[in-house]
């Protein structure tokens, strides 16, 4: 493999090509899951739960079923029996789901019934006519619920406790120490494209349109679930309507495919934007407190940072906040600690860079409160501290070019001449000026990944990997990868996407599916063209005959001489000689372990941010944020940009919008739609700006790729809270900052 | 959705002798009705279809200078007509502070006058609410309430009316035209939204059967027009209701303010005519000291709700500053984010989008 990588010379990665999709989506051809109407489709709608805890005691059934246009009602007794329980989570990133398996309640939102109807409107209404009765109980829905644990896991198997020297020493030695508590707020998914499903069953066979993340989990998960054979088990899902972390298999749309079976007729089922605030994952609040202690130079001595945390009383996932603060700050001492509750909530789950967004905003705000106690600029004190290994394994990065992104970032924003103290900026209009600066950071991981290239007999290429477009542009920057790997122009390839019969693509998660198929489809085309060099290079009839010892390159449908790039010939002859249709190749990625072992593998970023501030009605606009960030190659500049824009927009969403209203008496949440449930407008972010730092990392992966889809939102968030702060002069440590808050600093 | 009777009558007469038919419901734009609908708040029986009457989109001045604006005018229209903007324009900037661009090409004079409250218990059918389901209680109060009313609410309601257009109409005296069974009849905006009080489920005057045809806004309301300004405070830069927002006209002669209107949104259960703060304002010399003295005048019978005691402050800062822009003079032209904090602020050109 390496010779051919060494042989490659790309002409499609790097460049800035438009979303090949691009034109699909803006006439609205693009054909989403829920835009199939297979023949003879009904409309299953959910009914779900208005109390948060107990039982479901009445469902008006007859009612519902007589309601004109309506097929059948699905309920715990007439529900398709499943091969697994709900609650089984044999498949990874798998949770308990609620599929009508008895009348218990365990969340507001969740189902209890599906109505399958001719129409949506009848299916709707007869959902309503249900009008459930319940055994209500008592709910616990907040941070305060009684009954914290210390977990033994975060996130997906991160410890829950680690002590890296001797924090307390070090605190109590420290010339400067600060003590904060920082709360973030529970926050839903709000993809465009709320969950769905198109299910049509043809005996034990089942066909899907059905918007996921992780095809091959999704159909893993779901063939066991159903018990039927996974090739028995087709998934479409060509696009998605963004994803976030939310869109691995959900119980609705296994829902939607049971409905289908009950009626033994297709199957279209789509949650309303009020229905997606339940079963579908969220992120929890947290309540965290940093202690950081730093020396008279402004050296950190010490981080302990603590947090608090939920999930739900059924399954568990905890928002691993604190994880951040082993990466990112070096200091001789540094303890991570959690606790959790148990609560009367939908579980929690994967959301925009889950403990990352969360944890960065608190510490970022704290490092920003230690830099004011010592004095220093926020931004030297960042580089004061900055890490050369990281921090807690000791290991050298594979890459690191935060410096460069400091000093870019810095110099792009007009940093320098910053006054060190609060509100000491105003505009010509009075309005109060805040800086602030955070750093944004985001681990490198990779997945499996396959993906099969073929190199046919006309000279075009194919590329197969059930990958997953989620609106990112994977399918434009995989097909770049993909050209390039097979030595084609992008119009001479053929790029097949988002199907599960293609090969497993791994996940579209943890910003690393770039890197993960990007690197099986590297490694599927680098096989085809060794295939094909070995057919040219054995042929006494090609001019490439004899070539072995200097090599050949693989350019525009050619393999070429490396030593004479006249003699060469095309693809099609190659195969025409040997009198074959097609070569193939296959490739795959994964983590390299011995890579993993060595090196510590992390994105990184500095985005700086200038709010305005009413001084007195306290309202709040980012006028401008530029984030500059390092993360090794990049495919496609424009897609990569786009990313981070959208990255730090979810940012500035979380530092001043995003807020579920859960109601503590009832466990209902009572913002569930777009108006009043808040993130950014176009008015909310007039000037986003992105800069990409050049960063080789030969380390990571073969292509040299770190994930660019969620370190956005990391960083950004505190770098706005500290602009608040510096426009202020009020350190607001709740989030969103509410207008109550700036108001008072009035 | 429950399935309903949908009419589509041809003239004002016909649509008030379906609609005095029980069950049934004025459908204008839909933009709030139809959400009601989606969510079970509202299961009108019949809908009466507004969109295809005559003559009920039409702005007009009437000899006496009146200005009488059909009840099925869009907002963007009504905000972009330039004769209306140039005679009113704390309307039009109050109009373009609302919704959003798609909103305000469909929403109507007649249905912004209706809209219901974005209370949250009010939008939840599993909640109790005096307003919605008339004796259930009121899980507003308990609940989160840093949005409910702190001015003419009761125990039985703390719901505000969430409207922008209407602040700187009741302002300026506007007259609402209904049809009815009954016939026609005029009330003014100001005596047109009910406070809660004991029967919170009676949120305005009309009668079953009543429709709205038009407003006007008299000749002399237009005298404010050089002095007339809307502010609104808010959670997110556009497309969001208000936390608080005033409506300020002054007239000015010689330093002094010679009248003055201001009302306020965001407190109450219907747009709030602050004519205390109108009497303080009377032959005063329009600077800060004024206004701090008008916009306690305004606030004097506020109390809070629930958690809500900030936005009494707020209330008082918002009037000052919409009375501070007014006598400063309406711009030439509405600023780009009408209504906004930032509004004159520059803002800064994009170098990294689009390009």
């Amino acid at each position: 493999m390496s010779e051919i990588q060494h042989m490659r010379h790309g002409s499609s990665i790097g460049q800035p090509v438009t979303r090949r999709d691009g034109v699909l989506k803006v006439t609205g051809q693009a054909r989403y899951a829920a835009d199939n109407h297979p023949s003879g489709m009904l409309h299953a709608v959910l009914a779900v739960s208005r109390i948060a805890r107990g039982r479901v005691a009445f469902l008006d059934i007859q009612s519902a079923r007589a309601h004109p246009g309506v097929v059948e009602v699905m309920v715990t007794a007439n529900r398709p029996a499943l091969a697994l329980h709900p609650d089984d989570k044999s498949v990874p990133f798998s949770f308990s789901m609620d599929l009508l398996q008895d009348d218990r309640v365990r969340y507001a939102g969740q189902p209890i019934a599906v109505v399958i109807a001719e129409t949506l409107e009848a299916a709707t209404e007869a959902a309503a006519l249900l009008a459930p009765r319940y055994e209500a109980e008592p709910v616990e829905v907040t941070l305060d619920a009684a009954g914290a644990f210390v977990p033994e896991s975060v996130g997906v198997g991160a410890p829950a406790e680690m002590w890296h020297g001797d924090v307390e020493a070090g605190l109590a030695a420290a010339a400067q120490r600060i003590e904060a508590t920082y709360e973030t707020p529970l926050q839903f998914h709000n993809a465009m494209e709320p969950h769905c499903v198109v299910a049509a069953w043809d005996g034990d066979a089942l066909s899907l349109d059905l918007p996921t993340q992780g095809l091959a989990l999704t159909q893993m998960r779901l063939a066991a679930l159903l018990g039927i054979r996974m090739e028995d088990l087709h998934i479409r899902s060509p696009f998605l309507g963004g994803g976030f972390g939310s869109k691995l298999l959900t119980g609705p749309q296994v829902l939607g495919i049971l409905a289908a079976r009950l009626v033994g007729w297709p199957v279209k089922l789509v949650l309303t934007r009020a229905q997606m605030y339940g079963p579908v994952s969220h992120r929890s609040p947290t309540r965290q407190t940093l202690r950081l202690g730093a020396a008279q130079d402004g050296a950190l001595v010490a981080i302990h940072h603590h947090v608090r945390t939920a999930t739900s009383r059924f399954d568990e996932f905890l928002e691993p906040s604190a994880g951040v603060s082993q990466a990112v700050y070096a200091a001789p001492a540094i303890a991570i600690t959690n606790e959790a509750v148990r609560l009367d909530t939908g579980t929690p789950g994967f959301m925009r860079a889950p403990g990352l967004a969360s944890g960065s905003i608190a510490l970022e705000s704290a490092i920003d409160e230690l830099a004011d106690s010592c004095g220093m600029d926020p931004l030297d004190f960042r580089l004061k501290n900055y890490a050369e290994v990281e921090p807690v394994s000791g290991k050298p990065f594979s890459s690191k070019a935060l410096r460069e992104c400091y000093a870019e970032g810095a110099a792009h924003f007009g940093w320098a001449g910053r006054p060190l103290a609060p509100r000491r900026m105003r505009d010509a209009d009075g309005l109060l000026v805040g800086w602030g600066v955070g750093t944004a950071t985001f681990p490198a991981h990779m997945f499996q990944a396959e993906a099969r290239a073929v190199l046919r007999r006309d000279g075009s290429g194919l590329m197969e990997s059930g990958t997953h477009d989620m609106g990112q542009g994977a399918w434009t920057a995989f097909a770049q990868i993909a050209a390039d790997s097979l030595g084609l122009g992008l119009d001479r390839l053929e790029f097949r996407a988002g199907h599960s019969d293609l090969p497993n693509a791994g996940i579209a998660g943890g910003s690393a599916h770039t890197a993960s198929a990007g690197g099986a489809i590297h490694a599927a085309g680098g096989q085809a063209i060794a295939r094909l060099a070995e057919l040219a290079l054995a042929d006494p009839r090609s001019p490439l005959f004899g070539a072995g010892n200097v090599g050949v390159v693989a350019r525009g449908g050619r393999l070429l001489r490396r030593d004479d790039e006249n003699r060469g010939e095309s693809y099609a002859d190659i195969l025409a000689r040997a009198g074959l249709d097609m070569v193939e190749g296959r490739g795959s990625a994964a983590a390299d372990a011995a890579a993993t072992e060595r090196y510590a593998m992390h994105a990184h970023g500095a985005v700086f941010a200038e709010v305005k501030v009413d001084p007195e009605l306290g309202q709040i606009r980012a006028t401008r944020l530029v984030g500059a960030f390092a993360a090794g190659r990049v495919i496609n500049p424009r897609l990569v940009r786009s990313q981070y824009y959208g990255g730090m927009i979810w940012g500035l969403s979380f530092a001043l919008h995003e807020r579920a209203a859960m109601d503590p008496r009832t466990g209902r949440i009572m913002n569930t739609d777009l108006a009043e449930y808040h993130v950014p407008v176009n008015a909310d972010v007039p000037s986003v700006e992105a800069i990409l730092v050049e960063e080789q990392d030969p380390h990571v992966n073969a292509l040299g790729i770190k994930g660019v889809g969620e370190i956005g939102i990391t960083g950004t968030a505190g770098a706005i809270a500290n602009a608040v702060w510096h426009a202020t002069g009020v350190r607001i440590r709740h989030f969103p900052i509410a207008i109550e808050q700036t108001s008072r600093a009035a | 959705m429950n399935r309903f009777e949908y009419v589509r009558p041809r003239s004002v007469a016909e649509a008030v002798a379906a609609a005095a038919i029980p069950g049934s419901a004025y459908l204008a734009a839909g933009t709030n009705l139809l959400d009601l609908m989606k969510i079970g708040v509202a299961r009108p029986e019949r809908l009466i279809d507004l969109n295809h009457l005559p003559d009920l989109d039409i702005i007009e001045q009437l000899p006496d200078g009146t200005v009488r604006i059909g009840a099925q005018v869009r907002n963007a229209d009504l905000a972009h007509d330039p004769d209306f903007r140039q005679r009113f324009p704390v309307v039009a900037e109050a109009l373009l502070s609302g919704a959003s661009a798609q909103l305000r090409n469909m929403a109507t004079v007649g249905g912004n006058l209706l809209q219901r409250t974005r209370c949250a218990w009010f939008q939840d059918t599993a909640s109790a609410c005096n307003r919605r389901a008339p004796g259930s209680g009121c899980d507003a109060r308990g609940g989160e309430n840093r949005m409910h009313a702190v001015l003419g609410w009761s125990e039985h309601c703390i719901a505000t009316h969430p409207s922008d257009f209407c602040v700187p109409l009741v302002a300026l005296d506007a007259v609402v035209e209904i049809e009815g069974p009954a016939g026609r009849r005029e009330i003014p905006l100001a005596d047109f939204h009910l406070l809660p009080g004991d029967t919170p489920e009676r949120e305005s005057v009309l009668a079953p059967g009543d429709l709205v045809v038009a407003l006007r806004l008299p000749a002399e309301a237009a005298g404010f027009a050089a002095h007339a300004r809307y502010a609104k405070l808010r959670e997110r830069t556009s497309y969001a209701f208000a936390v608080v927002s005033a409506a300020a006209a002054l007239r000015i002669a010689d330093g002094r303010i010679t009248e003055a209107r201001l009302a306020l949104g965001g407190v109450a259960a219907k747009p709030w005519r602050a004519r205390a703060a109108e009497a303080a304002l009377a032959g005063a010399t329009p600077d800060a000291a004024a206004f701090r003295r008008a916009a306690e005048a305004a606030l004097a019978e506020a109390r809070p709700s629930g958690d809500n005691g900030f936005k009494i402050e707020l209330a008082r800062r918002i009037a000052i500053r919409a009375l501070t822009l007014a006598a400063a003079g309406t711009p030439d032209r509405l600023p780009a984010l009408p209504a906004s904090a930032f509004a004159s602020s520059s803002t800064p050109r994009p170098r990294g989008l689009h390009v």
